[in-house]
């Protein structure tokens, strides 16, 4: 019966992950553009905010959002106990990675590229798909992985919002919890182990990574 | 034809361009020369169209071309730092303006080719800019400049982050390429002896504003004002005339209208010899001898000479009032 | 790359509406929740002996992790950048372990080895320590999690600085606590600094591994995160909203406090 449990749990967990490392990628990437390129009253305030969920605590966090989308919200909407709260938190708790994995490397990329692309006929959206972007990809997936990892394992913001009904909504990290309560360590450790390994491989995915990016 | 109209154009307080007019005919190599922060950069990038004025008008090719983007004014440039699309290779680098334009694969392949030999990076194709050297680099990137046919090429100090001997060899070869290829090009660079030995003419620019222009010759042997005069090769003063060096006569005997100086040092440059003198108030005065008038006149330090300066009649001699 | 102007109003508007929908608005929704019934309610509520007891309770652990952090962080910093040992890789990957570690993870990591039945249990309990269910737990959980925080933050700056005025002092006569006193800690203070805010917003803020550890024994072993957990699972939701405010409070006060060490910390 646990074992089941543990392994939909799992499912969730990294089907989760994968979505919102998926939406950061675009998202974060749009954010980062804004706050690099552009130019505009409180870009300074913004960028300062960017840093809020992490500075924020993960418990904090999942209150927020269910201040916000859960029963008694001013929108109207009640997400309590759906993936789409789950999703809603991790994104939020992820939102910093891939904005500041990309901002710097935006900062520093050869605006005489983008010139010459230009200067050779090509309109703006060109110069982003072919000249910008290329160059962005090695920051934005290790963003996007970070951001995973940091997914994967995340537990105070999720444990509030999703109701955590056992293979509708309950992630890996509250799975674990449960199962410690119940005193039965042992599931506990072996679905933490596969936590751990999936992170530990994306961690050393993002290394490989880097070193890749400074060989060219 | 490029014609620039009374073009204006401001950094904040700082003034780049302050009516500046030029006129750069058909297939001519044009140089824009001047020191650094003259405006010749801004200039070039106003014409290229990846700075708009904030006054005056540009026109390409007999049409106004103020208001069209770079992306439309058929223009190639080359840039100081390469900007080499890094992450393609120098295949796919050249290539780009034309697939940007939609040509046919076949036909990029081709023209591809054919520009790898002229700028001599045949078989570079699948190596990418950071394989290179800086020349390479460069090379490379005027290949990507010709590929798409402009009607005009900018280049904006192309050989200025190169070695020495590298930056005389490409500059040669850019003279050999033009010759070859005759697109009307303007060149913008700091250094006289680049302007000089490249440009069919050379217009120079000092704090935003156009101090002359003309043939190299010209401006060499006829400057109108003593920046020009100073940017473009030696001077002496003398007085309140400013003579070149190698016009200045140096006599063992005292001579009508010669003024009497002790030799400071003599310094040997290969074919030419300097010589430093001291006037009589004690001002410095540098004298251009070669290597044989030198060796006539056998001179040391402290030695006692009277210089000439040329005769007022003397018209293949060229002063200027301080 | 010039973005016309209709095309680069929309992006920002795009960018600012996901934020705002994300970030702003929920955290303006808590604090407007919290401050619906008045300002008194909200006192009252972090002023009884539970909150109290568990703010100092914070307060106490990070006093213990944060310093403790920095010495660790600031030691490991220098024998990674100027150390000459095999297996750097090695101690990159542990600092970085715990940003890859669900604190859940730590937690049980923790009651594995510390616990009554567990490696270290046994013989620490014969001793009368208790560390699982008790605060040393919850200390040890916190300074695990605050880990990485100091010595990515010294690390670059240590880089980028150079040991050319480390080697300039050695010249002139400094024996190595001199020259680290003077020469290497000033030099990399704003990284020091920076690294301290992250790692105290961190300890505060920490929730899953000290849940774990904890054992939940109200009153005795709550952090404000735990309080809050507590008092929204009793259904108090107003209590929770205002630990949940003061929380928020502290977390816009380390804001402020990065945003303005940031470029300090740039400039070196």
């Amino acid at each position: 019966m646990t074992a089941r449990q543990a392994v939909a749990a799992l499912k969730l967990t990294l089907l989760l992950s994968i979505l919102v490392a998926a939406i950061n990628a675009v998202a974060g990437t749009l954010v980062a553009w804004v706050l690099v390129r552009d130019r505009f009253r409180g870009r300074a305030l913004v960028n300062a905010l960017i840093d809020l969920p992490f500075a924020l605590p993960t418990i904090v966090a999942g209150i927020t959002l269910l201040a916000l989308y859960g029963p008694n919200g001013p929108v109207g909407v009640n997400v309590v106990g759906t993936r789409w709260a789950i999703a809603m938190a991790l994104l939020f708790v992820t939102l910093p990675f891939v904005v500041r994995s990309v901002q710097p490397v935006l900062m520093e990329l050869d605006r005489e590229m983008e010139e010459a692309a230009v200067s050779l006929g090509a309109g703006s959206l060109t110069v982003f798909r072919r000249i910008v972007l290329p160059n962005l990809v090695p920051a934005i997936l290790s963003g996007a992985a970070l951001g995973f990892a940091r997914a994967v394992g995340e537990f105070g913001s999720v444990v509030l919002i999703a109701g955590n009904l056992p293979f509708k909504t309950e992630v890996a990290s509250v799975f674990i919890f449960g199962r410690i309560e119940s005193d039965a360590v042992t599931s506990a450790a072996a679905v933490s182990v596969v936590l751990l390994a999936l992170s530990l491989l994306v961690l050393l995915a993002i290394r490989a990574l880097g070193r890749l990016g400074h060989g060219r | 034809m490029i014609a620039v109209n009374d073009v204006t154009k401001r950094f904040g307080d700082f003034q780049a361009l302050d009516g500046v007019s030029i006129r750069v005919e058909d297939g001519s190599l044009t140089a824009l020369l001047g020191p650094s922060g003259s405006g010749k950069s801004t200039l070039l990038r106003v014409i290229a169209g990846l700075e708009a004025p904030d006054e005056g008008t540009v026109e390409i090719a007999g049409r106004d071309a103020t208001a069209v983007p770079a992306q439309k004014r058929g223009i190639g440039f080359v840039f100081q730092h390469y900007a080499a699309f890094k992450h393609m290779t120098v295949r796919e680098n050249v290539a780009f303006g034309l697939r940007v334009r939609k040509r046919p694969k076949a036909e990029i392949a081709a023209k591809v080719s054919e520009l790898l030999r002229i700028v001599g990076l045949d078989g570079y194709q699948s190596r990418y800019p950071a394989q290179l050297s800086g020349g390479q680099r460069q090379r490379m990137a005027l290949a990507r400049a010709l590929a798409v046919e402009p009607e005009v090429l900018l280049l904006d100090e192309p050989f200025g982050a190169l070695d020495a001997n590298v930056r005389a060899e490409l500059r040669e070869w850019l003279r050999r390429l033009h010759d070859e290829v005759r697109v009307t090009t303007v060149l913008v660079t700091h250094d006289q002896e680049e302007a000089m030995e490249v440009a069919d003419r050379i217009v120079v620019l000092n704090h935003g504003r156009v101090e002359q222009e003309g043939a190299p010759r010209e401006l060499y042997e006829r400057p109108a004002n003593p920046f020009v005069m100073g940017f473009l090769g030696p001077v002496s003063r003398l007085g309140d005339t400013l003579v070149r060096p190698h016009d200045l006569r140096v006599h063992t005997e005292p001579r009508d209208g010669a003024l009497e100086a002790q030799i400071a040092r003599v310094v040997h440059l290969g074919f030419e010899v300097r010589v430093e003198l001291e006037l009589d108030g004690g001002e410095p005065l540098s004298v251009q001898l070669t290597r044989d008038e030198a060796a006539e006149l056998e001179l040391g330090a402290g030695d006692i000479v009277w210089v000439a300066r040329p005769g007022v009649g003397d018209a293949s001699v060229r002063t200027l009032a301080a | 790359m010039v973005v016309d102007r209709r095309a680069r109003i929309g992006l920002r508007v795009l960018a600012l509406a996901y934020l705002a929908a994300l970030l702003l608005v929920p955290v303006g929704v808590v604090f407007y929740r919290t401050f619906e019934h008045g300002l008194g309610t909200v006192w009252e509520s972090i002023t009884t002996p539970a909150a109290i007891h568990a703010f100092w309770l914070t307060v106490r652990i990070a006093l213990i992790a944060v310093p403790l952090n920095t010495v660790l962080g600031v030691v490991t910093a220098l024998a990674l950048v100027r150390g000459r040992f095999r297996g750097k890789a090695v101690l990159h990957a542990v600092i970085d372990l715990p940003f890859a570690i669900s604190p859940v993870v730590i937690g049980l990591a923790l009651v594995l080895v510390y616990g009554r039945t567990g490696w270290f249990g046994g013989w620490l309990a014969d001793h009368g320590v208790q560390v699982i269910f008790a605060v040393p737990g919850m200390v040890l959980a916190t300074i695990f999690v605050c880990l990485p925080f100091v010595v990515r933050e010294v690390e670059p700056v240590l880089r980028e600085v150079g040991d050319e005025q480390e080697q300039a002092a050695a010249t002139l006569g400094a024996s190595r606590w001199q020259t680290f006193a003077r020469v290497t800690l000033p030099a990399i203070r704003y990284g020091i600094a920076y690294g301290v805010v992250l790692s105290t917003a961190r300890a505060i803020g920490e929730f899953g591994a000290v849940s774990v550890v904890s054992g939940k024994i109200a009153g005795q072993t709550d952090t404000l995160t735990l309080l809050v957990e507590n008092r929204f699972q009793n259904f108090d939701v107003a209590g929770a909203y205002a630990a949940s405010a003061l929380l928020a409070l502290i977390a816009l006060l380390t804001l402020l406090v990065m945003t303005g060490l940031r470029p300090r910390r740039d400039q070196s």
